[in-house]
Order: C-alpha cells, then structure tokens, then sequence
C-alpha cells in the first residue's frame, strides 16, 4: 500500500512537468494578419486514453467551424489551441491537469472561450476557475444535470460553481435527467419487465441510472437490483452470477467505455446472460466496441444519445457531416457535431459582441437565441442549457453503431 | 438458479480468480524471500506479458485457427510469455538491482519504483503500435479486446452452474504450475540453492554457492510465473490494458501479504482468499463494498497474527 501513495506522488509530481512541456512548445504567435488583434479560444478535452478518438472528431469539428469563418472574425484573428485534460496515469480525465488548464486559460486575457469539458466530473473542477475569471465555457459534451440545474444533484448545485454569482458555464447537449428518462421509456417499449440498474460510482453514472432508476419505477418496470461497480476490476463474473441469479430482462450501466462498459458486456455473455443490455451515450464511441468485442453486441445492446447520429442529421447538420465528411475522409463521431456546435456559438458570439473581450463574449453567449443549429434551432435558457431535446437510441451490428429510432416524449 | 448453485458458481468465480492472483503473487513472495525486496515492477511485467501474447495471437492470426491448432496457440503464448516475463524480471535484477545489493532497502525500493514506471510506458507505447489486435494502435491507452479464442458453451451441458473451457483452463495451468514450484524449491538443487540463500547469503557465498546467479534464477522463475498468470488473465477476461498490471499487481502484493510474504503456500492460501471474498461480497452484500471487505480483512488479519497466515515468525524464506 505504500507503493500505491508513491505511485500516485511520484506521478502527481510528473504531470506538471510534461503539461508545461507541451505548453511552452505551442506558445509560438503567427504573425497578425488582422488589424484588431488576436483572440483565443481553448478546448480541455481528454486526450489521453480511450476517450481520445472521440476528442479527435470533436477538435476536428472544433476545427472545422474556425476554418468556415475564414480563421478571423470582424478583422480580429482568432487562434485556437487543443489542450489534454487526461493523464496517462489515470487514462482518463484528471483533476490536476483539468484545473492546470483551467487557471491557464483563465490567466490569459486574450483568452475569450474555453471548450470543454468531456466528462462531468472535470467540469466541476474547471467551472469555479473559469467563473471567477468571468471567461466563458460552453461544453460540448457534459450531461450531468447539477451543473446547471438547480434541485437536481446536490443541495448547494449549481451555485458552487458559480463564486461570483453569474452565470459563465453553457452547454450545447441535452443533459442526463433528460436521456436516463428518455433511456427508461424505450427500454419499456423494448419488451422490458425486469430491469438491473448498474452505476460506475460517478457523477455522469451514477446520475443517470438514478434518473434511469426513477423513471423505470414510474412506469412500472420492476428494478430488481441497484448496485455501484468497481470501475478498476479485471471482471464483473461474480456480480454477472449476481444478476443472472435474480433473472432481469435488461441490464442498464450508467457508465462510459472508461469505466468499463465493455468488461461488463463481456461478462454479462461470456456468463450466459442472455437479455438486453443498456448503456447511454459515455459508451456512444468506437472504442466501446472495440473494448467489448463487437459478437459480445450485436443485436442485444442499446445506446441512447443527446443527439442525433450523423447520419441522421438533416439542413444545417447535414451541411456540417458534408464538409466533415470532405475534409477529414471519415464520418464524425457522436460529438463532433457538438464539438462544432460549442464552436460556432463561441464564434457567433465574438461576431456579436460590443465588447471584444471576455465580458463581451460573455453576453453575447448568453443571448444566443434561435441559433440555426446542426439540431435545429435552439436557444439558451436561463440556466444555460440547450432547449434543443432530440435524443436517438442506436444498436450495434457487426462492430458498427445503428441508428434504430428518434427518442421523444 | 437455487441458491446452492448460485454459492458453487460464486465459489468458482472465486477460485478461478483467486488463482491468478496467486500466481502473480508467488512472484513476489518469491523475491521477497529471497532479497526481502518488494517488486515493485513485477505487476508490469505482467502486463507486458499480456501484450506479447497478445501480439504473438494476432501476428499468427489465431482468431482463425482450428481448435486443436488454437490449443497449440494457447501453448505458444504461454511458453513465449514465461520466457518473455522471466527475462525480463531478470534483466530487471541484473541491471537496476544487482549493482544495489549492498545499499539500503529503501534505494533498492525506489529502482524497483523506477522500474515499474519504465515497464507501464513500454506498455503504453506497445499499445500504439499499428497492429489490427490493437485497433490499428490509433489509442494507444485504450483497453485493448483479447478475441475469445476459446467456445462459451457450458461444459455442464444445461446445468444452471456454468463450467466453459475458460475456467477450466485457469485450473489446468495454475495447479501444475504450483505444484511444480514447490518440487522446485524443495527437492532440485537449484531450490536447496534458493532457500540457503534466503536464509544467510554470506554463508551461503561462503559455502560456494553463486548467490547473484541464484537471485537471477528467482527472478526469472517469479517472472515466469508472472509471464504464465499474463496469459490465463487474458484468456480468462478477454481485455488488457496498459494499467492493468498496477490493479493486478496490488491484488497480488495484498495476497502475498495476507498468505505471509515469502511463503509460498501463503501466497496461494492468500490469493484464492481474496478470490473468494471477492466474489462472495459482491454476492450476498454489495459489489462497492468489496474493496472496502478485502483491505479490512487484511487489516484484521495483519492484527491478530502480523506476520500473515501462514508467515512464520521464525524466517524459513523463499
């Protein structure tokens, strides 16, 4: 046990010095083309470990929108730099590094919009930096309902987040309460009586199979077990036997492929369960297929999504996986389109402001309204969340998502 | 299920577990014995293992291959793992360890510490290789998918309790594996060689006996064993990781300790320990608690008899 705290020292000492590394080499300024000045926008994103493919496709979406305005907005050139919010020693989003680019980005005035975070968790860590240095953050990706909605998580959210009392922090995806609601109806409409309810003991997890949990019980799904995981463990064979003993019809994780959504698909088959398995949208990535093992799948597992798959897109979206499509020869992953979107409202808004600067930017987000959207047009509401509310579950066949039906109420 | 054969097939879970622990484990308790030095970086060469049998399954493409030839597959990463994972515990000792024989056990700790980190990014870098069996290496830190190469069926036919050629082979390998050491240790010359060390080096040097070749031989028959365990893991549960080796090498450390460091029917007793517990708490009380039940338990143990279960307080190592 000595070796773990050493371990965990030794590592936390490391971390700084190859963050500060990889800053001072992107620090070179191009020279200025524009008459107003340089303006900066960053993204946290993980970088690190199996979430980083789709951080790929959502910098590229990230990308994409800065390059259709040309690089520069009103004379005033716009710079963009892509940081890591992972550590190799935890293959996954870390507070350290999380609040390292935080205050980094905080100190930097010519800093006006920080794009992130991915996982809940690490926007808990960044948010009271950032609002305190009254810069503005739009996340792609972060579903957790305490973030912003108040009588959600926790008693004192989302006012901790928010030290000086405004509000800095939006958010293009609809959030969790929304989709484990949205995860609990189709799984009735699927066939399902019984269902077991599993959780990664995190905030994105735990929360949505507690909203998962509630619906289920409101519409008459028995739940006939609730239990947190060991996200670490080499396999879930004794908790398999668990469930099979008391017979669900469908299993429901909350979880992402980084808490082992995958071990658990293959325990569950490799253990002789043979009923659904549900998994919402931290799973909605190539990386959980190849972590489970596609014939562990297919046919039998169900993914929900805050938006919709590209495919699916249609007028401005379909415009977006279209240029996608041409300059990066792939299809963008589920985030990509918000990667885009987090962008383009970023960008909208510096074309708005009075003000070229952080407080400026600031308003502009705020007042975003009827924005023609890659998901239609949407607003920002008071709280700072999307109203947009289209969600899709998908299925995997042969190692590939498929899109199976538009979620609604 | 009844609720007997929900406890049988805990109880199999447990022991299948329990048996890779203590595989794991016996490598370090052996080194332990030998120079009352905890390897730190003995659960990284175990997932180093991991990875060359891994590469060794897809560069022959054994996904493909007809059953018999899979079993000759499953051989051939065995052998190439034990061999891979004992020279390099070997190296280890030979070039990080040797020099420190004389040192205090604390420099000889923080090298085991270095080593363990150098081992976790030869893996990380591993998994980036453009390889199909790690998805083309385009995440090089992302859990990597070890094919099923064995059938799921139920070798119990339609019995509730579930046997498939997995589980069987963690008890086909393990079990020779074990008995085997312990003939090792206490009948070859080579063992006599190891547990006179153990027990007085100097004398031991004194009386003619190659003490650094005989450490070297412990550390590639602990590594070995590490090499054996990497492939019944992955066989076994079907993923592995670049950090796979940190969560596996506590499991192991916690067993050695609990079984009696430098015993090496503690590390065993501790290891299907641990197994079961595990799988009996995550059975009749909550999977969270777990960890929770396993650290308490050595905990308690630790108390009552500090030097482990089956630890003597008179030291007869290795």
């Amino acid at each position: 046990m000595k070796s773990s705290s050493l371990l965990v020292a030794i590592s936390a000492l490391m971390i700084p010095l190859s963050l500060g590394a990889q800053q001072g080499e992107s620090k070179s300024v191009a020279p200025s083309l524009s008459h107003g000045g340089t303006l900066r926008i960053v993204s946290s994103l993980p970088r690190t470990g199996s979430a980083n493919a789709q951080t790929s496709t959502m910098v590229n979406g990230i990308r994409l929108a800065i390059d259709e305005v040309g690089g520069q907005v009103d004379g005033w050139k716009i710079e963009y730099e892509d940081l890591d919010d992972a550590s190799p020693q935890r293959g996954n989003w870390d507070p350290t590094v999380e609040a390292q680019n935080a205050n980094a980005a905080a100190k930097d005035l010519s800093c006006v919009g920080y794009i992130g975070t991915f996982n809940s968790g690490a926007a808990k860590v960044a948010m009271p930096i950032l609002n305190r240095a009254g810069l503005v953050m739009v996340s792609p990706a972060n579903t957790y309902p305490g973030l912003t909605k108040p009588n959600m998580g926790e008693a004192n959210e989302p006012m901790v987040y928010r030290p000086s009392g405004k509000i800095n922090y939006f958010r293009v995806v609809p959030t969790d309460d929304l989709q484990g609601a949205q995860a609990a109806n189709w799984a009735k409409s699927l066939g399902a009586t019984q269902v077991f309810i599993l959780n990664d003991r995190e905030l994105y997890g735990k929360g949505i199979a507690d909203v998962f949990q509630r619906r289920a019980k409101e519409i008459g799904l028995t739940v006939v077990g609730f239990e947190g995981t060991d996200a670490k463990a080499p396999n879930y064979r004794a908790l398999v036997t668990k469930i099979k003993a008391v017979g669900p019809d469908l299993v429901y994780f909350g979880g992402t492929t980084q808490s082992n959504a995958g071990q658990i698909a293959k325990d569950l088959r490799s253990g002789g369960y043979e009923g659904m398995y549900m998994v919402p949208d931290g799973c909605f990535e190539q990386a959980f297929i190849e972590a489970a093992g596609d014939s562990n799948l297919n046919d039998m597992t169900f993914i929900t999504f805050g938006g919709l798959p590209p495919e699916q897109l249609t007028g401005r979206g379909a415009a977006f996986r279209d240029s996608y499509r041409k300059r990066y020869g792939a299809d963008p992953e589920a985030y990509a389109a918000y990667g885009y979107e987090a962008a383009r409202v970023v960008l909208d808004a510096i074309a708005r402001a009075q003000t070229k600067d952080r407080a400026g930017v600031l308003a502009a987000v705020a007042a975003t309204k009827d924005f023609d959207g890659v998901l239609g047009k949407w607003s920002f509401d008071a709280n700072g969340d999307t109203s947009s509310r289209v969600m899709s579950g998908q299925t995997v066949k042969n190692g590939q998502f498929v899109f199976v039906k538009v979620l609604g109420d | 299920m009844q609720d007997y054969e929900v406890f049988v097939q805990q109880l199999i879970t447990g022991l299948s577990n329990g048996m890779i622990i203590a595989l794991i484990a016996l490598g370090y308790t052996m080194v332990y014995g030998i120079i009352e030095l905890i390897n730190f970086a003995h659960g990284d060469v175990f997932m180093l293992g991991a990875f060359l049998a891994l590469t060794l399954l897809g560069a022959f493409g054994m996904e493909a291959w007809s059953p018999a030839w899979k079993f000759a597959g499953v051989i051939m990463m065995l052998g190439g793992s034990a061999l891979f994972c004992g020279g390099l515990n070997w190296t280890l000792d030979r070039v990080a360890y040797r020099s420190l024989r004389k040192a205090s056990k604390l420099s000889l700790l923080v090298s085991a510490i270095g080593c363990s980190f150098i081992c976790t990014n030869l893996g990380l870098f591993w998994g980036g290789l453009p390889m199909g069996v790690f998805a083309g290496g385009v995440s090089a830190a992302a859990p990597k998918d070890f094919p099923q190469i064995t059938p799921q069926t139920n070798l119990l036919g339609e019995s509730a309790i579930r046997i498939t050629q997995a589980d069987v082979m963690v008890f086909f390998v393990t079990i020779p594996l074990m008995i085997g050491l312990v003939l090792l240790v206490n009948r070859s010359r080579l063992g006599r060689a190891m547990r006179a060390v153990a027990q007085d080096s100097t004398a031991a040097e004194l009386m003619g006996i190659p003490v650094d070749r005989v450490i070297g031989m412990t550390f590639f028959i602990g590594g070995a064993l590490g090499g054996f365990a990497s492939v019944v893991y992955s066989l076994y549960n079907n993923t592995i990781g670049f950090q796979m080796g940190y969560r596996a090498g506590m499991d192991a450390f916690t067993a050695a300790v609990l079984g009696g460091i430098g015993s090496l029917p503690g590390a065993v007793l501790g290891g299907l320990t641990i197994g079961c517990v595990r799988a009996m708490s995550d059975q009749y009380l909550e999977s969270r608690w777990t960890n929770t039940i396993v650290f308490g338990i050595l905990v308690l143990i630790l108390i009552f008899r500090p030097s482990g279960l089956l630890g003597s307080t008179r030291r007869e190592k290795v």
